[in-house]
């Protein structure tokens, strides 16, 4: 059970921090808020959350006009340049025990959020006030980088205040400045089956040009004969989904890579073999499918029916 | 909103470049006006904020073609998109007018493009193999246009699609009940005049070919596969395919409505050169004016070398002082379809631009990639064993198909 609104209300007041509250209709997206809240309350920010390769979750909190690039972040962390995706929707229930538009940096007061990291920009302490939502995306909350603070402090999280858009040089004698802050453990998500797998979770709340952003919350879309409603481990998924399967295979061998080759260059390496071997794979990992599948279709075909 | 222009095709074909299902052909034998016709059809650009959103939605990078823009217009893509990202799932719908047993990679590349489409979107596909098209266009018997349907099906299935995900199906086989019953629908509110205004028929030809646009515009609805999409009349379709199928879909976009369906959308891909140049589409008829599927890495090699049309010019010394004419070059051309690597592709275009680099270069680096690409699919065509065709091919429930 996660944390609701009001119980995170009553704990900012316990705490003594100081905040405003503005109730609106619920919004998924800053523009959409931005209509509720103005500008003189505080500053409005975007929160976005991502996953990498090795299950590790991060929310990146950040004013709305900071430019966060994922592939900078991804060097940053310390994973290469392609290793981050924004989390699906199964980890923003899971992990932070939110609703789609709803990432805020308050999820980390949920035990399940304990592996997740928290940044937060730099640009939040020049402003006097900041907007998150507090957990609903029917309401907003601003509050100083103080009152931020004491509430992480409180339930045991330092907070972590980075130069987003800095861009610094990743390399053999420049090691990647936010790895400290990728967590130590990663988390393994069931995968539902009913779940809408592919729609991006918590979309980045953007004032960009765009004018459509996504919008409805999840609709579990039942596939016709997809009776099973037992939740399945995602280990499952990787022998029936040729890419993942890739990447567990490539995990495995970088790992091995990381733990038997010392020296600068073996990310670089690892990188250069996961991008170049992941299509070759994948095309074999395919074909290794519909081969094992072929046969077993033909066998039906050929199967008696069962002695009663 | 349809911008439907005028759609007569104009058969006079020097005067204006012919584009449609059975010719394409460019203005006095020059170069194919995409500009122009995209404004004749009426489709839209596919601009880079379109593969923006692709790149965010599938969190992986674009597809070669599009960022080389060879599937560059569309039709209603960003209304795909935008359902996409409400959880409203699509399905995509490709096919093949199997003609001849030698595949060359011209015919790929709509096949490379889907399977890509698939992994990224994670959506289901359904592959048209059009024998009944092909058996009375190009008179082959029915038995022979069958047997080409199943051995095409080989090579398609090579691509890569995944079979939890994929049904493959043959005109001749699959006609009939659901599928039957919305062509009926389609053939209804088509007037024989309208008919011969998008497709260029005349009153010499056979009743066949006037009722054929029919079978390509139904697997464009849902209802048309019962087994595959129960209950879900509203499902979208996407259809990647070369941009000279375009009149098959006006038709049925304009039909869609009036029977209550949605509107298929469109990804539209420029042709595919002949070694030669850029005089339209290959030819399945002149085994050197394309790659083969089935060619060695010696006939690769040397189709590249002789038959390539070079933009270099004609000696080293004016070579390395103007640089290549890059506007005609096919081995660069091809390299911009093939070469995945951007940024070797733009170092080959500056280097052979400027002069640097010359033909033989370029052309070897071709030889290498297009060699790598046909014995990949060799290889794969090797696996596919007719049980594996006929489990593609049967019709049954995909019950994973938009994991």
């Amino acid at each position: 059970m996660g944390f609701s609104k009001d119980q995170l209300l009553s704990q900012l007041q316990e705490l003594e921090i100081d905040y405003s509250k503005y109730e609106h209709p619920p919004v998924l997206t800053v523009e959409e808020q931005a209509k509720y809240v103005s500008s003189s309350e505080g500053a409005l920010s975007k929160n976005l959350f991502f996953k990498d390769k090795k299950h590790r979750y991060y929310i990146i909190s950040a004013m709305v006009d900071t430019k966060v690039d994922m592939k900078v972040l991804s060097q940053r962390l310390g994973l290469g340049k392609g290793g981050i995706r924004m989390a699906p929707e199964e980890a923003l229930a899971e992990l932070l025990q939110v609703s789609l538009g709803c990432v805020t940096p308050f999820a980390v007061v949920n035990e399940s959020a304990r592996d997740v990291s928290l940044l937060l920009d730099q640009k939040f302490k020049n402003q006097t006030r900041c907007i998150f939502h507090p957990l609903s995306n029917n309401v907003s909350i601003s509050l100083s980088t103080s009152g931020l603070d004491k509430f992480l402090q409180s339930v045991g999280r330092d907070p972590v205040y980075v130069d987003l858009e800095a861009n610094p040089v990743v390399g053999k004698d420049q090691p990647p400045d936010l790895a400290v802050y990728v967590p130590s453990n990663s988390v393994v998500i069931p995968e539902l089956p009913n779940n809408t797998p592919s729609a991006q979770a918590s979309p980045p709340k953007n004032v960009s040009a765009e004018k459509t952003k996504p919008v409805a919350s999840p609709k579990p879309s039942k596939s016709p004969g997809n009776v099973k409603s037992v939740v399945q481990n995602s280990g499952l998924s990787v022998f029936k989904n040729p890419e993942k399967f890739v990447e567990e295979i490539l995990d495995k061998t970088s790992e091995l890579l990381f733990s038997e080759v010392k020296g600068e260059n073996v990310e670089a390496l690892a990188e250069t073999l996961r991008k170049r071997l992941t299509s070759e794979f994948t095309h074999l990992a395919v074909m290794y499918k519909n081969t094992a599948y072929s046969e077993g279709f033909y066998a039906g075909t050929q199967c008696q029916p069962k002695r009663p | 909103m349809e911008v439907d222009k005028k759609e007569e095709i104009a058969s006079e074909s020097s005067e204006e470049q012919v584009v449609n299902p059975w010719e394409v052909s460019a203005k006095d034998g020059g170069k194919i006006d995409y500009d122009k016709l995209i404004d004749q059809f009426g489709c839209q650009r596919l601009d880079e904020s379109l593969i923006d959103r692709v790149e965010r939605l599938t969190s992986r990078q674009p597809h070669v073609f599009l960022r080389r823009g060879v599937f560059f217009a569309h039709r209603d893509f960003d209304l795909v998109l935008d359902a996409y990202e409400r959880g409203d799932k699509f399905y995509l719908y490709t096919g093949r007018g199997p003609s001849s047993e030698a595949l060359h990679l011209g015919h790929l590349i709509p096949f490379m493009f889907t399977k890509y489409l698939q992994e990224a979107f994670k959506v289901p596909l359904v592959i048209q193999l059009t024998d009944d098209e092909k058996c009375m266009w190009k008179n082959l018997s029915v038995e022979e246009s069958q047997r080409l349907a199943r051995e095409n099906a080989k090579d398609i299935i090579a691509c890569g699609f995944d079979v939890t995900k994929t049904f493959i199906f043959s005109d001749f086989d699959y006609v009939g009940g659901a599928f039957y019953k919305n062509m009926v629908k389609v053939a209804k509110c088509v007037t024989l005049n309208k008919a011969m205004g998008i497709f260029g028929f005349s009153g010499e030809d056979h009743i066949g070919k006037l009722s054929f646009p029919p079978v390509q515009a139904v697997p464009s609805f849902p209802s048309s596969f019962p087994h595959l999409f129960p209950g879900k009349d509203k499902l979208r379709c996407l259809i990647p395919c070369a941009i000279d199928q375009d009149p098959y879909f006006r038709m049925t976009r304009d039909v869609a409505p009036r029977l209550g369906y949605s509107k298929p959308a469109l990804i539209e891909s420029s042709f595919f050169p002949a070694l030669q140049g850029e005089n339209g589409k290959m030819s399945a008829s002149d085994p050197n004016s394309a790659i083969y599927v089935t060619d060695t890495a010696k006939d690769i090699k040397n189709k590249i070398n002789r038959y390539a049309f070079s933009g270099g010019q004609d000696s080293i010394e004016k070579h390395r002082e103007i640089g290549a004419n890059l506007e005609v070059d096919i081995p660069v051309k091809y390299l911009s379809f093939f070469l995945e690597d951007d940024a070797e592709l733009e170092h080959i275009k500056k280097e052979y631009g400027e002069g640097r680099m010359l033909t033989g270069e370029v052309k070897k680096r071709l030889t290498e990639v297009l060699t790598g690409m046909v014995e990949r699919h060799r290889m794969a065509r090797a696996a596919v064993t007719d049980e594996m065709v006929d489990a593609f091919m049967a019709v049954r429930p995909l019950p994973n198909m938009f994991e």
